[in-house]
């Protein structure tokens, strides 16, 4: 089930614990790439690490300085793992993709929606995305 | 997806090794997005010369080194440090001899030393259905709803991209189809708040909660929401959202009627805005209590017409408190001809040029809360600068720089 319906927007694999943002959150404000932490004082996860999650969210917010945040998050290696998003993001991918392209930084990013309540540690390769051990919520 | 002779060209590198890697990235993104082919584009607006680590820097002096031009005129988004005023950085010498790098590069790349967040300012700006690469996401909202030209939200490195291509993604708000609304807001509040500045603001934060991504038609305003309530409206609205574009009926250049801004379709939702609502926006951007600390205005930047505003309003008073407005280099020289500068800095007020005082190093230390006119502000600084912020209108910003305490006005 959970491989279907994804899409990869950037190519790559990578594995990490799913950080669900229940709200979009616009990196640039966002994300401290010096420490890789929430620091969006209106977001529900502020405090939480980005460091090595996939993080799945909705979509993108706010400032188009997102990218540079992104890539510079990955330069300094607290950046997350990948991403699965509801809808595409040139935003998010551009980053990513700059990123590779500067210091072979590897962050996938996905299109599709997860099953609701999922938790725990995932795997993004290519298209399809898959919870690395346990019962697939929702399966 | 089908790429013209010439896209194949810079891809084999025949436009140097910078316009190669930008239309790969573009090729890349417009791929992730579906897009059929690229377009033209007519101008291009970038955000790239903000600092905001080593990562931004390294990916310009690339472009510069791989001989990147920009092959359509291109301003350049507020930038890290002050020009103008250079005394005003309180930041460290190493991160502005970095920022101070960046911008230099995006220059050598043949883009206008601008400087500000509000393009769409300037004298030469795009007009309906020119199709653009906006970055700054105040101006990529302004630039669709209000100008009716095209543009999707372009991020940093992007915009680049397609400005050293000339070349964009045809998909979304570059596409007639992409601009239809489907969010219906009906805004249904007292007449006389069409006066106040302060709904504009407010309308554009819960517009942005409740539109997402999507293009939303605002039924309910008129000819009383000028450009710069409108881009009080959108600055907002692409802060608690990602909006890239709205539309008013009556009053946006592609919302002539409800059914030209939905294309004729019903709207997927429909939603009702009322003045408890709006009043329970507005108390959504006050973060903090205490004494008044400092006061920034600005943002975005402030039009000849709002510092012209500004100087009446001060003329003969004095602020207590550091007052701080932002605005661009354009602005500025427009008010030095009418002296409205002198009657803002006779206040004591503090005029800041070429970036803006949310995003880098400028204000004092602050003790207390900082009061602000702008949504935008009221949004990004307590996480940028770790203040509390009070939103106000701007008269309320003035009376309580002169008072020393705060005044918010009236709650609607």
């Amino acid at each position: 089930m959970t491989g279907a319906g994804f899409r990869a927007l950037v190519e790559g694999a990578a594995t990490g614990e799913l950080l669900c943002l229940t709200e979009p959150l616009s990196l640039w404000g966002g994300l401290d790439p010096e420490t890789g932490l929430i620091v969006d004082r209106s977001h529900p996860q502020l405090g939480r690490s980005v460091t090595g999650a996939i993080i799945a969210m909705p979509h993108g917010r706010g400032s188009s300085s997102s990218s540079s945040v992104l890539a510079e998050a990955l330069r300094l290696g607290t950046g997350p793992a990948g991403f699965v998003l509801d809808s595409p993001d040139s935003i998010i991918v551009v980053g990513s993709l700059v990123a590779n392209r500067l210091y072979g930084a590897i962050c996938p990013i996905v299109c599709g929606t997860l099953p609701e309540g999922s938790t725990g540690a995932w795997m993004i390769d290519h298209n399809h995305v898959v919870p690395l051990q346990g019962p697939v919520p929702g399966a | 997806m089908f790429l013209t002779e010439s896209d194949r060209a810079m891809l084999q590198g025949e436009a140097g090794d910078a316009a190669r890697v930008a239309m790969e990235l573009l090729v890349a993104v417009a791929e992730s997005e579906d897009a059929a082919e690229l377009l033209d584009i007519s101008a291009s607006h970038i955000d790239g010369g903000l600092y905001h680590g080593q990562a931004g820097l390294d990916f310009a002096l690339w472009l510069v080194e791989g001989g990147g031009q920009v092959l359509v005129p291109t301003t350049l988004n507020v930038s890290s440090l002050d020009l103008l005023h250079p005394q005003l950085y309180r930041g460290d010498q190493e991160t502005a001899a970095a920022a101070r790098r960046l911008m230099d590069a995006y220059v050598d790349m043949g883009c206008t030393p601008s400087w500000t967040c509000a393009p769409y300012q300037l004298a030469q700006r795009p007009g309906l259905g020119d199709q653009i690469a906006w970055g700054e996401s105040n101006a990529i909202v302004f630039a669709n709803s209000v100008l009716g030209a095209r543009t999707a939200r372009y991020g940093d490195f992007l915009d680049i991209c397609c400005a050293l291509t000339g070349r964009a993604p045809a998909v979304g708000l570059h596409t007639d189809e992409g601009r239809m609304a489907t969010l219906k807001v009906d805004l249904r509040v007292p007449d006389r708040l069409l006066d106040d500045d302060l709904l504009y603001p407010v309308l554009g934060h819960l517009l942005g909660q409740l539109a997402g991504t999507e293009v939303a038609v605002i039924v309910g305003l008129d000819h009383r929401a000028g450009e710069d309530r409108l881009k009080a409206l959108g600055a907002a609205a692409a802060s608690s959202g990602a909006v890239a574009m709205f539309h008013a009926t009556g009053v946006t250049p592609e919302a002539d009627t409800l059914e030209a801004a939905t294309g004729g379709h019903t709207p997927r939702r429909s939603v009702v805005v009322d003045v408890d609502d709006l009043i329970r926006t507005r108390a959504s951007l006050h973060h903090g209590e205490g004494p008044l600390g400092a006061i920034s205005v600005g943002t975005p930047h402030f039009s000849v017409r709002e510092l012209a505003m500004l100087a009446t309003m001060v003329e003969g008073l004095s602020t207590t408190v550091p007052f701080y407005v932002n605005t661009s280099r354009d602005a500025l020289t427009q008010a030095e001809t009418t002296g409205a500068n002198r009657a803002i800095e006779e206040f004591g007020a503090t005029i800041v040029t070429d970036t803006c005082t949310y995003i880098t190093p400028i204000m004092d230390d602050v003790i207390g809360v900082v009061m602000t006119n702008s949504a935008k502000w009221a949004f990004y600084a307590p996480g940028n600068l770790g203040v509390d912020v009070v939103f106000a209108g701007l008269d309320a910003c003035v009376a309580s720089a002169v008072s020393g305490e705060l005044v918010t006005g009236e709650v609607w």
